[in-house]
């Protein structure tokens, strides 16, 4: 564990970037500090790994003041990862990633060996590696850079602004695969970000830091959004953090119905006992073809070119009430479509059904911690 | 007459081939001297230029001093030297040496302290030592400058090693001086070309330590 005991950081010019900051980092799970720029975000990661000396205050590893051991072993046992990756170009992607093996003496083939094991790990093809960096594109190198800071197995892994620089899809993409490799390692994340949405993405804890550097919030993903401490964390958490919380909750429970849904090739009595003035028609396959209003329907014939798009369907149990609540927001319908993981339709959902979900959801208390994706 | 002919007439008589003032003879020596001055100026000016360039202080002092050497006219020195020490090879080198050190440390300084900080912030954070970071990080990146400023102090010693032939040494230096008091222009058009020759081969060795010693990912070819 991670603990800073009231440590300050006055900066030589006077500039107090941190102030009597107390935090408690958790092992094994993703901590994200967040804030507007210069509220000392940068700084206080950097004390972690002493690249910043706190002026008071003291910062423990595991109850150890961190000032006890030599400042390399320190700084090797933990991997830190830059907004801009910060790569070595006249070293080749693998010789990139095998730096902290080589340092720490290990011979050249294992160490190589280890970097082309890193590379799949963190989804970049092998045939990389023996490329230079200005041959990769940002997002690539930035996953180099990630690949470069897990080399040695460090326990603790720092991150400031690893993914600030690269655009939305492709940031999309690097924060699902660093989800999925801390499933796997289970590593101490520290990450550093100015966005709010990618701090409540990936943060199992969130550190909402306010202009110098003083702690506003220190909570779970949900609960800062189903409570800000305060109307600093409440402007910054933005206008929209009652759908955004939504994501805190899971679509299972909602209720469906499959009253509205017809096969393509269903009798005309079928289709009149709907008492929705819409249907959602089905192919043989069960997978949904598009809306259509039921009186045109009973006509006998579906002219495909006369369905309305179904919009994008959602996973119960996969998708989290916002996901829900959004496929019902873009339905032409207002209603919601529900598949399972192979896309076969099994049943549908109105805005006012899920509207009364979240209202269940809400008066049941907070979002059980449960994580769901959103 | 021309200067060509000059060069022809020089080139093409077979006693300047040959003996002590041998064009071979003449040549080797050339390169003796200013392969010295430039290991010397290096020795000092490299270094200080890593160091200052790595750590970023003493800019402003360094660029004083690199001034203030340019500033020394080579021959002024020489004949200082000389008055000063005597005869010899040391007091050609001075004058050799204090030209050569200023675009050697101000380009050296100017190239480690042009190196994106972010490798070497990320060199750092994962507990690199300095040294290390400075020679594996920093100057790797910042070598075809450095490379650059040894260049262009080994062609200006290369064509200043000529004024080791006003303290009775030799060199090229020796063509043009004596063809000049001989009234010999033959001579002296030949000496120049040499030198020019020597500067152009200087220029090529330093092309190819570029594509020996420069990483293909920071050329980016
Ligand atoms: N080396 C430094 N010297 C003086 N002031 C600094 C230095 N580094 C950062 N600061 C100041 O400290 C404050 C916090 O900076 P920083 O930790 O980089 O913030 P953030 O990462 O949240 O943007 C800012 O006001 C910044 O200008
Ligand atoms: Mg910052």
């Amino acid at each position: 564990m991670i603990r800073f005991d009231s440590v300050t950081k006055r900066y030589p010019d006077g500039t107090v970037a941190v102030d009597r900051l107390s935090l408690e980092i958790p092992d094994r799970s993703i901590t994200v500090l967040v804030g507007p720029s210069g509220c000392g975000k940068t700084t206080t990661l950097r004390m972690i790994n002493r690249m910043v000396e706190p002026t008071e205050g003291t910062i423990l590893l595991d109850g150890e003041d961190s000032r006890k051991q030599p400042v390399t072993t320190l700084r090797r046992s933990m991997g830190y990862v830059i907004q801009n990756a910060g790569l070595f170009q006249h070293r080749t992607i693998v010789d990139n990633i095998a730096t902290v093996p080589r340092m720490l003496g290990w011979g050249k083939q294992r160490a190589r060996e280890r970097a082309a094991e890193l590379m799949e790990r963190v989804g970049l093809d092998t045939s990389l590696a023996k490329r230079y960096p200005y041959q990769l594109s940002g997002g690539q190198q930035q996953r180099v850079g990630v690949a470069r800071a897990l080399a040695a197995d460090p326990p603790v892994l720092l991150m400031d602004e690893p993914f600030s620089a690269v655009d939305p899809v492709v940031r999309k993409g690097l924060q699902d695969e660093l989800l999925r490799i801390q499933d796997e390692l289970g590593k101490t994340i520290v990450f550093v970000t100015h966005d709010i949405d990618e701090a409540i993405k990936l943060g199992t804890m969130v550190a909402v830091l306010r202009e110098g550097g003083r702690l506003a919030q220190y909570a779970p993903p949900a609960e800062l959004l189903s409570g800000p401490a305060d109307g600093f964390v409440e402007d910054f958490l933005g206008a929209d953090r009652g759908i955004r919380r939504l994501s805190f909750f899971p679509s299972t429970a909602l209720e469906l119905t499959t009253d509205a849904v017809v096969p393509a090739d269903a009798p005309a009595a079928r289709i009149a006992a709907v008492e929705a003035p819409y249907l959602l028609v089905t192919g043989p396959d069960g997978r949904p073809l598009g809306w259509a209003e039921r009186d045109a329907l009973t006509a006998g014939d579906v002219p495909a070119e006369r369905l309305l798009p179904y919009g994008r369907p959602f996973v119960p149990g996969t998708d989290s009430l916002r996901v829900a609540l959004d496929c019902a927001v873009l339905s032409p319908t207002g209603w919601a479509v529900a598949v399972d993981d192979d896309g076969r339709v099994t049943g549908v959902v109105s805005q006012q059904t899920i509207g009364e979900a979240i209202r269940a959801a809400h008066t049941a208390g907070r979002a059980d911690g449960e994580k769901v994706a959103g | 007459m021309n200067v060509l002919n000059f060069v022809n007439a020089f080139f093409s008589d077979a006693s300047h081939w040959q003996g002590y003032d041998g064009i071979p003879q003449r040549f080797w020596e050339h390169v003796q001297y200013s392969v010295l001055a430039l290991a010397l100026a290096t020795a000092i000016g490299l270094p200080v230029g890593l160091l200052t360039g790595h750590t970023g202080r003493g800019g402003n002092a360094l660029a004083f001093i690199a001034n203030a050497a340019r500033a020394l006219p080579s021959f002024g020195l020489l004949v200082l030297a000389v008055l000063l020490i005597g005869f010899g090879l040391l007091p050609v080198m001075i004058p050799l040496v204090v030209l050569a050190i200023p675009p050697i440390l101000v380009t050296t300084y100017e190239a480690v302290r042009s190196v994106d900080p972010a490798p070497v912030d990320a060199a750092r954070g994962m507990g690199m030592h300095e040294s290390r970071i400075l020679f594996q990080v920093e100057v790797p990146v910042a070598l075809p400058l450095i490379l650059s400023g040894l260049r262009s102090a080994a062609i200006q010693i290369v064509s200043t090693a000529t004024i080791a032939a006003y303290v009775s040494l030799g060199g090229l230096g020796r063509y043009i001086i004596d063809g000049l008091y001989q009234r010999d222009y033959e001579k002296v058009v030949g000496g120049a070309t040499l030198v020019a020759v020597l500067a152009l081969a200087t220029l090529a060795l330093f092309w190819a330590a570029g594509r020996l010693a420069v990483s293909p990912g920071v050329r980016r070819r």
